[in-house]
């Protein structure tokens, strides 16, 4: 029985590893996610045939009742919140690895590792650490989700002392976690559920808005990192592989997203990015000029009259739902035999891969769709840069000055199009505090407005 | 031989009967005593950690190579489906919420069970949705 058991966990691990598989293009992913499904399938059925588990109503109200509250989400999320949704799925999983290191505290026998009280010394450690980054996961992910919904405000929080307590908090943990090893104290397991939900919340705190695609990656990383804590002490492979392949993904996006910012993971972790300080010497010494607006008349001509238009979305498209209204402007273009192509930068957006995501909501068929290596050459030979709320990802001071906040970054070369269109609500500095010299060239033109209503105004002058 | 000396030659064999049958006891006291350590190291927790440390470190190169070739396009059903899969952590919920009667873990078990689910079935669904609109031109 023991052997079947970890045979199908075996099968249930192969699978999983085929769902993340199946991700590596488009038309293979939709079976990958129902291998994903069927590895889970066969991971409860097969722990609900182990003889420890006897009766069955409250595991399956369980399920019921969370089951039915994660379709009804998962139907109704707009995909402009799916980074929001994300960060709250992560908080569960956090929460959950808690409840179960707990539940294998209090009855350890359940789990073959010892008795109450008197629990192996390499259990407990093992236990402590998937509750801590359990806890840590949870709390984290609830101020990231609170940041992303606008619950509270994007700007980084930072309070004097903020390292050293977190520091401290750390060493707090590590105390409490050999106190609980040599004593097997309730108390001492309680107290690393509480520094460590504590130390969650002061870690994410600090970091603002438009690092959240960094945050969220690193927090699917974390939730792995729990899980994988939790298969040592039950001594479940499956677990454990699975933790791995979840905790490796999530430190590959951090890694990912954090040379899509030129930034390295402890300055974006140590937070503070893109308030005062930057801001402060960003304004000042920016290139003062005029900027020539345009009308959604000028653009409409300008666009229809182009051979290539390379449209660059941003966040304050998502922010503005204005995907559909763009797709039917590239429509029309496509229409009168302009070649439309999308850039998309890896930090667009407030989660790895959101922009391509919601033009794939919106029918932007996904070979339309470039990432930045592949497509960056394009913008010397495109008539028009159609940037539709992006900014820092365009702005050419990345690579001219040395003292910009965000010099170094990889930027979209939109300044190399013959005309470059900014549909912006008005003149304020991006996230990173850092005045943009391309609005200021004599062939950009700003069109002001809301990214949803400029863009529907585009289509009916086209039209017209 | 008489009635007298066979009958203390049988006292005397039972005697010797008895004290094998203690030793006998003893012995499989004694191996029963011996097998149990053994069984401790082969399956017990000393050695799960290296077989467990093995396990993670291969998966950890098998997640590097399998997640580094996922298209960037697809990044974020990537974080939705591995959120999906990370709650594979309902095996330990329903461990603890398995047994039969009533205690503080099997109600710990049953609101991890819950928080699970969640994530299962709504990981796995929004995935689907998001994969389900990437389409190719012309179709």
């Amino acid at each position: 029985m023991e052997t079947l058991s970890a045979l199908l966990y075996l099968v249930a691990s192969i699978c999983f590893i085929m769902a993340l598989r199946g991700l590596s293009s488009p038309e293979t992913s939709r079976q990958g996610n129902i291998y994903g499904m069927v590895g889970m399938t066969i991971a409860i059925l097969t722990t609900l045939a182990s003889p420890i588990v006897q009766s069955y109503w409250m595991i399956v109200l369980g399920i019921a009742i969370g089951g039915a509250i994660g379709y009804v989400v998962a139907k109704k999320i707009e995909m402009t919140a799916l980074p929001q949704l994300v960060a709250a799925f992560h908080s569960l999983v956090g929460l959950a690895a808690v409840f179960v290191a707990l539940a294998a505290f209090y009855s350890p026998e359940a789990y073959g590792i010892g008795l109450r009280g008197a629990i192996a010394k390499g259990s407990l450690i093992e236990m402590a650490l998937g509750t801590a980054v359990g806890a840590i996961t949870f709390t984290g992910s609830i101020v990231a989700f609170a940041k992303l919904q606008g619950l509270v405000t994007g700007k980084p929080l930072v309070f004097p002392m903020q390292h050293p307590l977190n520091a401290a908090l750390g060493v707090l943990t590590v105390i409490l976690i050999i106190w609980l090893v040599q004593s097997n104290a309730d108390v001492a397991m309680w107290l690393i559920v509480v520094v460590a939900l504590a130390l969650g919340f002061l870690l994410i705190l600090p970091i603002g808005g438009a690092d959240m695609p960094v945050v969220i990656s690193m927090l699917n990383s974390y939730s792995g990192w729990a899980a994988c804590g939790i298969g040592f002490t039950l001594q479940n492979n499956l677990l454990i592989i699975t933790g791995a392949l979840v905790g490796s993904s999530g430190a590959i996006l951090s890694y990912i997203m954090c040379k899509g910012m030129n930034r390295s993971i402890f300055n974006v972790i140590l937070g503070g990015f893109g308030g005062e300080s930057a801001a402060a010497g960003g304004p000042a010494k920016g290139p003062q000029g005029s900027v020539k607006a345009g009308s959604a008349e000028d653009a409409a001509y300008i666009m229809k009259n182009a051979q290539s238009v390379i449209i660059v979305p941003g966040y304050g498209m998502a922010v503005a739902q204005a995907q559909h209204a763009l797709r039917e402007m590239a429509d029309v273009l496509k229409h009168e035999g302009v070649d439309v192509k999308y850039a998309i930068h890896p930090v667009a957006g407030r989660m790895p891969g959101h922009m391509n995501v919601l033009l794939a909501e919106a029918n932007v068929p996904y070979d339309e769709v470039f990432e930045l290596e592949d497509i960056n050459r394009d913008f010397g030979t495109a008539d028009v840069a159609f940037v539709i709320g992006a900014n820092d990802v365009t702005n050419p001071a990345a690579k001219t000055d040395p003292s910009s906040a965000i010099y170094g970054m990889p930027i979209l070369d939109v300044e190399k199009a013959k005309t470059v269109f900014f549909i912006k609500r008005g003149m304020a500095a991006g996230y990173a505090g850092v005045e943009n010299e391309l609005f200021f060239r004599p062939n950009t033109m700003m069109l002001f407005g809301d990214a949803k209503k400029v863009t529907e105004e585009v289509v009916k002058a086209m039209e017209a | 031989m008489d009635q007298t000396q066979l009958s203390a030659r049988i006292a005397e064999l039972k005697a010797n009967l008895a004290a094998l049958g203690q030793q006998a006891d003893q012995l499989a006291a004694q191996v029963a005593h011996a097998a149990q350590p053994a069984a401790e190291a082969a399956g017990g927790h000393g050695s799960f950690f290296v077989t467990g440390l093995t396990v993670l470190v291969l998966a950890c190169f098998v997640g590097y190579y399998v997640v580094w070739r996922v298209t960037p396009a697809l990044h974020s059903p990537l974080m939705a489906v591995t959120n999906a899969v990370s709650s594979v952590i309902i095996v330990g919920a329903l461990v603890a919420a398995g047994p039969a009667g009533f205690g503080f873990s099997k109600a710990l078990g049953f609101l991890a069970v819950i928080l699970a689910s969640v994530n299962i079935f709504g990981g796995f669904l929004v995935t689907q949705r998001m994969l389900s609109m990437f389409k190719k031109k012309g179709k």
